[in-house]
């Protein structure tokens, strides 16, 4: 992709006194694709948010969103992101109608249209106080009041946190109804991995607050893979494999999960000698767990953008 | 629309291969015809509630199999049947599904009488299915 990247990280490092909660994370994410932003709690994700958005400083390195400096963003580069905030804060004094005519009358672009259409599609009453709503409802709010001013960039921290199956659903719809233009560009931080696997193009993983994995989810799922070696007698000790991220033994078996499998990885396993050797896919969210579980090794796989 | 896709993302199948599998399904069960137009990309990524890009990676996978085509500007269609695998890869993928039928029928102490009886009953109500009437 030769377009100028939405949001580029480079060598972003944040302190908060001596804790260090960004480490050296450097990304960039083109126009036109949407991107799922993975890591436990506490791993540095709505910090990263924070600082993209120049509500934050950062301790060393930047960051900048179309081009600019986030610290010095102009009005008019804000009035292309639309950021929803972790935890749907609302107004609760307005009705939801008013909490849109509030919200219009800082964006020039603000379209009625797509505002109506997702308080309808959350069948929310915009003569309801705001402040009376359910967690559900409040989401609706709020995404209606990110997604109305028609944003190239949507930046959700956490959007499904508290929400049911059927808000959650409504909120993935609306996510892919915002890619139906060209070049919108969606970062959402979630932990709901089904749901990440369903709309995002593209995962993230933060942990330590530094970046583990930049990929596809399918890459993702290739990557880690799990291992059934099956012995005569008892099995071996775990050879100390590059990449290991699991091992558990049983009387039998030998299992284990590895990032970047590598043909001499492979051949290493085979030496082991096992009657059988079996690889079992794994679901994104086992992957998951397996690669930032606390026997997790440092392994990156970071997929670079090719060279432009 | 005659497909009922259904997709389960916490499954350890990636969802673009649970696509392509039921694909493949309706085709084998003339559920899908010769000739016949797939959902637009956006719009089945859409009932479905994912990513448009995984719906158009199976169109892809299973045109580069043969059994779909694209028609420029028209969409994506059921090809014509022709022979993508050489006469050794489609042995070997043969043997493939053989082995696992075999093993699992195994596992469940079916007799042998039972898994080709079965097996030919299958066969015979692929090949009779006519889709609708004709």
């Amino acid at each position: 992709m030769n377009a100028a990247p939405v949001i580029e990280i480079d060598h972003l490092t944040k302190f908060y006194g001596t804790r260090e909660i960004v480490r050296d994370l450097c990304l960039t994410v083109p126009p036109g694709s949407i991107y799922g932003f993975l890591g436990r709690n506490g791993m540095g994700k709505t910090t990263t948010i924070r600082i993209l958005l120049g509500i934050e400083e950062p301790t060393r390195g930047g960051t900048r969103v179309f081009g600019e400096d986030s610290s010095r963003l102009s009005p008019a580069t804000r009035a292309r992101i639309g950021y929803l905030p972790e935890g749907h804060y609302v107004y609760g004094w307005m009705t939801v109608r008013e909490c849109g005519r509030f919200q219009a009358s800082f964006f020039p672009n603000w379209n009625q249209e797509v505002f109506d259409a997702v308080i309808t599609h959350f069948r929310l009453d915009p003569k309801m106080k705001a402040g009376h709503l359910s967690r559900g409802q409040r989401a609706g709010v709020c995404l209606a009041l990110t997604l109305a001013p028609e944003p190239e960039l949507l930046v959700l921290d956490d959007p499904a946190l508290g929400l049911d199956p059927v808000a959650r659903r409504s909120l993935l719809q609306s996510m892919l109804y915002v890619t139906r233009q060209p070049h919108r560009t969606i970062l959402f931080s979630s932990h709901l991995l089904s749901d990440v696997e369903r709309v995002a193009d593209r995962i993230v993983v933060l942990d330590g607050g530094a970046l583990r994995a930049d990929c596809t989810v399918e890459m993702f799922r290739q990557h880690v893979r799990h291992f059934v070696l099956t012995f005569r007698d008892t099995p071996p000790p775990t050879p100390p494999l590059p990449g290991l991220l699991e091992s558990f033994r049983t009387d039998r078996e030998l299992l284990i999960t590895l990032a970047n499998v590598s043909p001499e990885i492979e051949a290493r396993i085979a030496e082991l000698r096992p009657e059988s050797i079996e690889q079992v896919e794994m679901a994104l969210e086992d992957a998951f767990i397996s690669y930032v579980g606390e026997r997790g090794e440092k392994t990156f796989f970071t997929r670079q953008e090719p060279a432009k | 629309m005659p497909l009922g896709f259904s997709i389960s993302p916490a499954s350890d199948v990636p969802i673009f291969r649970q696509i392509m599998h039921q694909i493949q399904r309706a085709v084998a069960a003339r559920a899908l015809r010769i000739g016949e137009q797939l959902p637009a990309v956006r719009s089945l990524a859409e009932s479905l509630v994912i990513n448009p890009n995984t719906v158009a990676r199976a169109y892809q996978e299973l045109i580069r199999e043969g059994l779909l085509e694209s028609r420029s500007g028209r969409g994506v269609f059921v090809a014509e049947r022709r022979q993508v695998f050489s006469e050794a890869e489609q042995t070997r993928r043969l043997r493939h599904l053989a082995e696992q039928l075999c093993q699992e029928a195994t596992l469940l102490g079916a007799p042998w009488a039972e898994v080709s009886a079965l097996l030919e009953t299958t066969w015979k109500q692929l090949q009779r299915k006519p889709g609708a009437k004709s």
